[in-house]
């Protein structure tokens, strides 16, 4: 092996003072050779636009490695490297990540029309129909979560900073947010079904199911945000507020949850975010329907990533405009997801206290 | 109520002022919860902790006595073989989709991770953390339609030439599934969901090493590929593990975005290009519970508790993992 194991082993063969790092031009001959080698090889082995700048890429850091350790020596032959394959790796993971959002922008812009946002599907077969049954389904299915967990989990949240004092029964609620956290989503439709069906019997879809099931996944994201966020209060503050006589509920409500109020919307958005794309626990307890229904109490909801996925396993005789609808669709709940996270974001800068980084 | 004139300062109910203060601190918690206010406001928190407790307890147990009735079942009530031989090609599945997953995932992610934290510029880094934060936020059932549609199809040439030129190992034995919906491609989606969150957690665990490790590397000569190997990665490995195991748990977890790209018909198997692939258990959930009755119910409900369990073992270990980084961390100051 050449390259040492630690510096104590380079010490002999340290970098020579003498040699000079490569000129700046070098790597970029270095590249414009190595496309030059891949577009010759391409046309050799039929490869494709991929292989090709997979190609490209070896024959870079390759050829690179050798001239470096020519000119520089092995320690910074291999550094070169290194960098090279990390920026690979970077790009290559992004590839997958830009095909994405590409195909989602461009097949489901087709669809982005006045019918989608204000038609149904009801009796609609083939072309046409719309998702706002299955836009309002998210939004109220989502909200009643959101209405349920943003309390439960800010409390608790306060519970474990202000109350629990690091007591037993604080330690397992953390252990168990933790827990809660890792619950695959499947499993809290199949516990908001099992729940239900053991009141209502077997076979029961509803919409404040699926509130309860995406409460088991959101309530977790909201403790542990709030949390961080009051851990963050100055202790500063609180004791200021005790010192002036103020019983700690108030200091609570009045200093600490002020103090921390951006970080909580930002990590509240952030959770809503998280579950309003959810489509496994919906499958299960709300399923879904081609009319519109706006109460979550009463009998079957469409919702956005059900009528996604619907659309494309089971598209029709005709499937094209189906799929269609689709990608449609996952376009308005990508866009929705990415807004939330934005307003999360500006939420945090708008309101993060002065002076705070 | 109390008032709160700036002059007085302190409570008037309790000791008068100008006693010291370490006698009075014991007194002065125990008056609080004597307040009706902090009374109602401590209660209500108290069980909001205690509900996380019952919610949790209440998942174990409806998901256990749906399950019973599957043990006391007759054999000839549940699919051939019992219930072993129904979860067995499941259990699988799931396991090999998120090995898959993870093999892909690991070292994509580290490397992620020390772009944005070590080669990017400052400015240009911050927009690519925020990229990728932005990217796991998307909604599973997009990666799912992505995978079936643009995916699959693309990767049907390199399996048939993985087929043809590496046939002779287990995994690449034909025939070649023509729709490319095979349980390497769920493994490569399912990498590319974990791929954010894994990359985010590691970014920020390479971010934590103390600056002054960093520095006195440099200082020492070293390049910045030792520098990291020697400061960053030791500093870094325990939260690299425990980032890999919750995105292993995120990938056995997953339902929609299998049950899109999957095309599963087969038990078990270790041909990853071929056409009879083995379910997992969440999209074997999600694909037969719109339409199960009776026992059948009962069934996925098992294999539901069964997934619960591990997934459950998988977060934990992390967990452990992570939380004796943080021990060891607060040893050497």
């Amino acid at each position: 092996m050449t390259a040492p194991t630690s510096l104590r082993a380079a010490a002999p063969e340290a970098l020579p003072h003498d040699t000079r790092p490569l000129p700046p031009w070098v790597p970029f001959a270095v590249a414009a050779v190595a496309v030059a080698v891949a577009l010759a090889l391409r046309g050799v082995l039929g490869s494709g636009p991929v292989l090709t700048t997979i190609l490209a890429a070896i024959v870079f850091a390759v050829l690179l490695n050798l001239v470096s350790r020519q000119v520089e020596g092995s320690r910074r032959a291999a550094d070169r490297t290194v960098t090279t394959v990390v920026s690979a790796m970077f790009v290559a993971a992004m590839v997958p990540l830009a095909s994405l959002i590409w195909t989602v922008l461009t097949r489901g812009s087709g669809r982005v029309d006045v019918e989608f946002f204000t038609a149904t599907m009801r009796n609609v077969i083939g072309e046409g129909g719309g998702a706002m049954h299955a836009i309002l389904g998210t939004l109220i299915i989502t909200a009643l979560a959101a209405l349920i967990s943003v309390p439960i989990g800010m409390l608790t949240a306060i519970y474990l900073v202000e109350y629990g004092g690091g007591g037993r029964l604080a330690r397992a609620v953390t252990f168990l947010v933790d827990v809660m956290t890792g619950i695959p989503s499947i499993v809290a439709g199949l516990f908001a079904y099992a729940m239900f069906a053991l009141i209502f019997g077997p076979g029961v879809r509803f919409g404040i199911g699926g509130a309860v099931a995406l409460s088991v996944l959101m309530v977790p994201v909201v403790v542990r945000s709030v949390e961080e966020m009051l851990k963050l209060v100055p202790a500063e503050l609180r004791e200021a507020s005790y010192a002036l006589g103020v019983p700690k509920w108030r200091t609570i409500l009045k200093v600490v949850l002020p103090a921390a109020a951006a970080g909580i919307g930002t990590g509240v958005t952030l959770a809503v975010a998280r579950v309003i794309g959810e489509t496994a626990p919906l499958l299960l307890i709300v399923g879904t329907t081609t009319s519109l229904n706006l109460n979550p109490f009463d009998g079957r909801m469409a919702t956005l990533p059900v009528f996604a996925y619907f659309s494309f396993v089971t598209p029709g005789a005709r499937p094209e405009p189906a799929l269609d609808r689709a990608w449609t669709a996952a376009l308005v709940l990508m866009l929705i997801v990415l807004s939330l996270n934005l307003v999360a974001r500006l939420i945090a800068r708008r309101f993060a206290p002065a002076g705070g980084r | 109520m109390t008032s709160l004139t700036p002059t007085t300062g302190l409570t008037p109910e309790p000791a008068p002022a100008g006693a010291p203060p370490p006698p009075r601190a014991p007194a002065a918690r125990s008056q609080t919860p004597r307040r009706l206010g902090d009374r109602v406001f401590s209660g209500l928190s108290t069980s909001a902790g205690v509900l996380i407790l019952i919610t949790l307890a209440g998942v174990a147990l409806f998901l256990v006595t749906e399950s019973l009735p599957v043990l006391s079942a007759d054999a000839a009530d549940l699919p051939e073989g019992g219930f072993l031989d129904y979860l067995l090609p499941l259990l699988f599945g799931t396991v090999l989709a998120a090995v898959l997953a993870l093999l892909f995932a690991t070292p994509l992610a580290i490397g992620i991770a020390l772009f944005i934290s070590h080669y990017a510029p400052r400015r240009v880094a911050r927009t690519l953390g925020y990229l990728t934060d932005l990217l796991a936020a998307i909604p599973s059932v997009i990666y799912g339609l992505w995978g079936a549609n643009v995916l699959a199809p693309y990767v049907v040439p390199t399996y048939g030439w993985l087929e043809a030129n590496l046939g002779f190992l287990p995994f690449f034995t034909g025939p070649v599934s023509a729709s490319g919906r095979t349980i390497l491609t769920a493994g490569v989606v399912l990498a590319v969901m974990i791929l954010p969150i894994m990359a985010a957690i590691n970014r920020e665990v390479f971010l934590q090493t103390p600056s002054l490790h960093e520095e006195a590397a440099l200082a020492l000569g070293a390049t910045r590929w030792e520098m990291i190997r020697m400061t960053v990665l030791p500093y870094g490995r325990s939260g690299v593990v425990g980032g890999a195991m919750l995105g292993l748990g995120r990938a056995l977890g997953e339902t929609i975005a299998v049950l899109l790209v999957l095309s599963a018909s087969g038990g078990i198997s270790f041909n990853l290009i071929g056409q009879a692939n083995p379910p997992t258990i969440p999209s074997n959930i999600a694909a037969q519970f719109p339409e199960a009755t009776g026992l059948d119910v009962n069934l996925l409900i098992a294999t539901g508790l069964v997934l619960f369990v591990l997934t459950f073992a998988i977060n934990f270990a992390a967990r452990a993992v992570v939380a004796r980084r943080a021990e060891f961390d607060g040893a050497s100051g």
